[in-house]
């Protein structure tokens, strides 16, 4: 073997290695990238999961609490934000259609009475686990008025497949009137 | 060197039985919740149907599939006859009296919780007792790996360890921790309320849990399919691996940051705050890294194949690619699922968009492009390519393994690509049918019944891979030489001990996993008054 041609594996070696390495780069860019704007995205609030752990008893629900049967649906809050209360049971949720008024901000709170399920509004990306025990919190803010389907989607045993609500987002100033009449609105008249 | 050809078959043979039943079960699934059929009278069937596919294809299926491969790499690969093959028999019997003892009630109607048992909702013990057996009989397993790679370092010393067999424990190692995380919540959690000594259980609590083994089992079933590129593959095609200690770099990766990640499965969930989900985001993104890192060694192994079969210009070398030979086939086949399920996965794990399709039928698409897809047409692969040193008659079936494969990728592609679609539509996932005459989910009903054909398609492959397989064990005798593994272009001469062994790595593995669930854990644990009523499957009909 002469030496010219150990020297061109060796060329080679240095080649592959050095290809090596910028695909190394690159990959740990990418994920830097990534992880980065979600940071910065989370930072900014564009959807941010909740940041504290509340709890209420499944067992007390109904009869003391936020999420008594009178308290349910949507709320305005002195600040013009809207509140919005809702539980999730086998097989419906309570309110089964939920009012809001479009371009307004509005949280809501849910929890489950028995066992887990899901809650989410097609056509947005609210989209929370209602885990018995705990209060599930979101944010949202609906553009336009219409309808949304509200399905479980989580599996809740027998039964999963028939539990769907509904949203109905309605004009601003429709709501505003509603609300200064009822004190807590939900579709049925 | 295989010498416990019986024990390997008998592995492989239960998995694909059982996978054969569980595809049957997925099918018929996509079938009664399609515009297809008309809605079943009984919705429960469908959710005993979907606990046993899920339950099948997430335990069993793979974990028998892990053992099989992993005795024949402590054999092939170490070049040593199986040290515990007493034990190795005890592992699989345990793993198949489990499978029946938890099928049993499944079937019956009596643990209809699907497969990530969803608490409070408490089936009969005796599925969870099963599921429990099937882990006791793989940590058999992972003992077995750890102590043959023991015995081999011994009389070796100082040699570097086979890579397959360093892949192989690091999947053994990975498994036997993850599985941790499940086996707290169903030993503290699920089994005391199943069998009636506690009556409530914390439902947030057992979720992180859960979420603890989730994600990883995911690598746990990758890690065949990963062995299979890097030491069959380039071997299969005539090349050479590019690159010994990068393969290293990817699994010892995949052992150390593949674990604390769990809790991008809870990011909507409310007992977790914000700020571990962020961090478990960040780990998820990382586990990213290896995949990349193994698509450029594959590829670049593959390119150097062809170039030496003669293959020319930047491009022009991937037309010199063997592409008759049934493992190049399924291993592009393979990396193409990767790739789309991959991209949705990045998708899935960043801390904003997940929220747009959190538990919506895309999830399942995604997971069925890397699982069903990416992975499982690995393991018909390795299936392929073992079969002749298990039964010494060769697999004369060639155009047949060619369609079976292509039906498997058609198949995959057929069914999840109407599942991502959907899925961004908000179609939930999990649901016995669905009712297509309603305005708003009349849209979806012709993405679900394309769904039901790739089901139908992926069933016509199962039956031609298990045709094949069958068809194997009455070819002809033959000779099929030694069972080999693909060597490095450079193989390693000696490695630093770190490139060499797991204690480093699996000291890592722990400690990541200790300060990304061990806060969590910890508050849900002393947060008084979380834990709900059980409700128990069955007792309502």
């Amino acid at each position: 073997m002469t030496a010219g041609h150990t020297h061109t594996s060796d060329d080679g070696a240095d080649v592959a290695a050095r290809a090596e390495r910028r695909w190394t780069m690159l990959s740990v860019a990418i994920i830097v990238v990534l992880s980065g704007a979600a940071a910065f995205a989370g930072i900014h609030q564009a959807t941010m999961p909740q940041a504290r752990v509340e709890t209420a008893d499944p067992t007390t629900l109904h009869i003391q609490g936020e999420f008594v049967e009178t308290n349910l649906g949507s709320a305005v809050e002195p600040d013009g934000s809207v509140t919005v209360r809702a539980i999730g049971q086998r097989y419906s949720f309570t309110p089964q259609c939920i009012l809001v008024p479009a371009d307004t901000p509005i949280t809501l709170r849910a929890t489950s009475s028995d066992v887990v399920h899901g809650l989410l509004i097609q056509g947005t990306n609210v989209n929370t686990m209602l885990i018995p025990g705990y209060v599930s919190v979101l944010t949202a803010r609906f553009q336009k008025p219409g309808d949304h389907l509200m399905p479980c989607q989580e599996f809740c045993s027998i039964g999963h497949e028939g539990m769907w609500a509904r949203v109905k987002v309605i004009d601003k100033a429709a709501f505003n009137d509603m609300a200064s009449q009822q004190r807590r609105l939900s579709c049925v008249e | 060197m295989l010498s416990s050809k019986r024990l390997i078959l008998a592995h492989f043979w239960l998995a694909f039985a059982v996978f054969g039943i569980a595809l049957l079960l997925g099918a018929w699934q996509m079938f009664v919740r399609s515009p297809l059929h008309t809605w079943i009278s009984n919705p429960e069937w469908y959710y005993r149907s979907l606990t046993a596919h899920g339950t099948v294809m997430g335990y069993v299926f793979p974990t028998l599939v892990a053992m099989g491969f992993g005795y024949s790499i402590s054999e092939a690969a170490l070049r040593q006859p199986l040290v515990g093959r007493r034990w190795a028999w005890v592992g699989f019997w345990l793993i198949a009296v489990g499978a029946v003892t938890a099928m049993i009630p499944v079937s019956m109607g009596l643990a209809s919780v699907l497969y990530t048992f969803y608490p409070p909702l408490i089936g009969n013990p005796f599925y969870y007792i099963g599921v429990v057996l099937v882990v006791v009989g793989s940590w058999i397993w992972v003992g077995l790996m750890s102590v043959n790679l023991y015995v081999w370092k011994r009389d070796h010393p100082g040699e570097p360890v086979p890579l397959a067999m360093f892949a192989n424990v690091a999947g053994s190692y990975l498994w036997g921790w993850t599985a941790v995380g499940a086996a707290l919540e169903l030993l503290f959690q699920i089994l005391p309320a199943a069998l009636g000594f506690t009556s409530t259980i914390d439902a947030g609590l057992s979720r992180v849990f859960f979420s603890w083994t989730l994600h990883a089992i995911v690598y746990f079933w990758l890690m065949p399919t990963y062995i299979a590129y890097y030491t069959i593959f380039p071997r299969a095609i005539g090349g050479k691996l590019y690159s010994d200690p990068m393969a290293r770099i990817a699994f010892i990766l995949f052992l150390v940051v593949s674990m604390p990640i769990g809790i991008h499965h809870a990011f909507a969930d409310p007992q977790v705050g914000a700020g571990f989900k962020f961090i478990h985001s960040a780990f998820t993104a990382l586990v990213a890294l290896p995949t990349l890192l193994t698509v450029f060694t594959i590829c670049a192994s593959a390119e150097l194949a062809a170039r030496l079969r003669g293959g020319r210009g930047p491009f022009g070398w991937v037309r010199a690619l063997p592409w008759g030979n049934p493992i190049m086939l399924a291993t592009a086949l393979s990396f193409v699922m990767l790739g789309f399920g991959g991209a949705g996965g990045l998708i899935n794990m960043s801390y904003q968009l997940d929220t747009t399709i959190h538990n919506t039928q895309w999830i399942t698409g995604h997971f069925h492009l890397i699982f069903g897809g990416a992975i499982v047409i690995m393991y018909f692969a390795i299936a392929y390519d073992l079969w002749p040193h298990l039964t010494g008659r060769a697999l004369e079936s060639l155009g047949l393994i060619r369609l079976q494969l292509w039906l498997w990728f058609i198949g995959m592609m057929v069914t999840t690509f109407p599942w991502h679609y959907v899925g961004i539509l908000g179609m939930p996932r999990r649901m016995a049918y669905f009712d297509y005459s309603h305005p708003g989910l009349a849209a979806e009903a012709f993405s679900v019944s394309m769904s039901a054909v790739g089901g139908f398609i992926l069933v016509a492959s199962g039956v031609l891979f298990l045709t094949v397989l069958i068809r194997g064990q009455w070819a002809p005798l033959t000779e099929p030489g030694e069972y080999r593994f693909s060597t490095a272009v450079h193989p390693p001469v000696s490695l630093p001990a770190a490139l060499n062994g797991h204690a480093l790595w699996v000291c890592l593995m722990i400690g990541l996993t200790v300060t990304n669930y061990g806060f969590p854990i910890m508050q849900l644990l002393v947060r008084p008054e979380t834990s709900v009523p059980a409700v128990y499957v069955g007792s309502q009909q």
